[in-house]
């Protein structure tokens, strides 16, 4: 999918988590904050990126606000703010 | 079991996540009235997700938007991958509805490599149309699992006002029973709106198992655990089946069909209803049923 504008998914509650995807002209950065960060930095940075190759996002800057998404609730939210910003509703590949 | 099921805002991180651990015996992922329009899409791919990497321990019911929205193919398109056992459908008030619901799961089961009919329907009764229909919606085919008794917006239907009491749904509480009965499927009760209420919660329950439900929908998880054990046989019940079924046992072996039993007339209907709650029983103990 391509990103062609900017959007976001999820909340600030706890168990959730917000992303904000925008375009970029050269590949993928991530930026991570996250209320268990020291524990699991780069497991959550895997999980987005797993969604990202999922949704074929090759150029994307991606910033995730976690406070204690489980893996489920952090692909869902990732994967629809990619949805959101390449004006895509389709849930399957 | 099928005693209660508990609503939970499919977009609600928090509540999808933890909806496996409370007492209901199945839960309703919403995508209809707990979520905006402007966040279906979020609360349908959280739905999907949950449906693919949760293990909930129990059956997972999603409710679709209805299918006077534009939302309910997108809906379907997105949850049913995810193999949810029922798709809760809202504002039924024919056969045809449900024929034009199952057109389109049966094409997203087969686009997804699933059987077709794998995922099962409850057909949301809540309009005076879908109340006389009830029982052309409960035969009109094989998927349609269960009736759901809505009473909040029948109520508005029929131009009523809904009270504790629920005197203005004893119609429609017949009537869904009887047709879910006499197509031989389930049939559940409205929701009790008056969340910290709970004694009116309690009799509310009482009137459903007594009109005949198999159970009731909940909207906090502290009615799920109430209507578990309100539509849980009682130990006076458990007792009184064993023994009717001991007393016609014996009773046949005497070439007796018709006996007494703690001054009661039983019979062949006596059995039948000993051996309900003898099924429930053992399905509770995570038996078969017999």
């Amino acid at each position: 999918m391509n990103i062609i504008k900017a959007a976001s998914a999820g909340t600030y509650e706890s168990s959730d988590a917000f992303v904000e995807i925008a375009p970029c002209e050269q590949g993928v950065s991530i930026t991570l904050e996250s209320v268990v960060e020291k524990q699991f930095k780069k497991q959550i940075q895997a999980t987005i990126m797993d969604v990202l190759r999922a949704c074929d996002v090759a150029h994307a800057v991606v910033r995730v606000k976690d406070f204690g998404a489980i893996d489920c609730v952090l692909r869902a939210r990732v994967h629809t703010a990619i949805c959101r910003a390449a004006d895509e509703k389709k849930v399957q590949s | 079991m099928k005693r209660s099921m508990l609503f939970t805002p499919a977009n609600n991180a928090g509540n999808v996540m933890n909806a496996g651990a409370l007492a209901s015996d199945r839960i309703i992922l919403d995508l209809e009235d707990s979520v905006s329009p402007l966040e279906k899409d979020a609360a349908r791919m959280l739905a999907y997700y949950a449906l693919k990497y949760m293990d909930y321990e129990k059956e997972v019911v999603v409710r679709i938007n209805a299918i006077t929205t534009p939302f309910w193919k997108d809906d379907i398109s997105a949850v049913v991958p995810g193999l949810p056992q029922f798709l809760m459908v809202p504002k039924i008030n024919c056969a045809d509805d449900i024929r034009i619901i199952d057109e389109y799961v049966c094409e997203v089961e087969a686009k997804h490599g699933i059987e077709v009919g794998t995922v099962k329907l409850i057909a949301l009764i809540e309009t005076a149309l879908g109340v006389e229909n009830a029982f052309e919606i409960a035969t009109s085919h094989a998927r349609v699992s269960a009736l759901f008794l809505g009473a909040a917006d029948l109520s508005s239907d029929v131009h009523s006002v809904r009270t504790p009491k629920g005197e203005e749904i004893a119609y429609a509480r017949s009537r869904v029973v009887y047709a879910a009965r006499a197509a031989g499927i389930d049939a559940y009760d409205t929701p009790w709106p008056f969340i910290h209420d709970m004694e009116g919660a309690e009799a509310d329950a009482m009137t459903a198992k007594q009109f005949g439900f198999t159970g009731k929908v909940a909207i906090y998880p502290a009615h799920a655990e109430l209507f578990n054990r309100i539509f849980s046989p009682s130990q006076q019940e458990i007792e009184y089946a064993f023994g009717v079924i001991e007393a016609l046992a014996e009773g046949e072996q005497q070439g007796k069909g018709v006996l007494t039993y703690n001054g009661e007339m039983i019979d062949a209907p006596s059995l039948l209803r000993a051996q309900q709650i003898v099924d429930m029983v053992n399905e509770m103990k995570g038996g078969r049923q017999a």
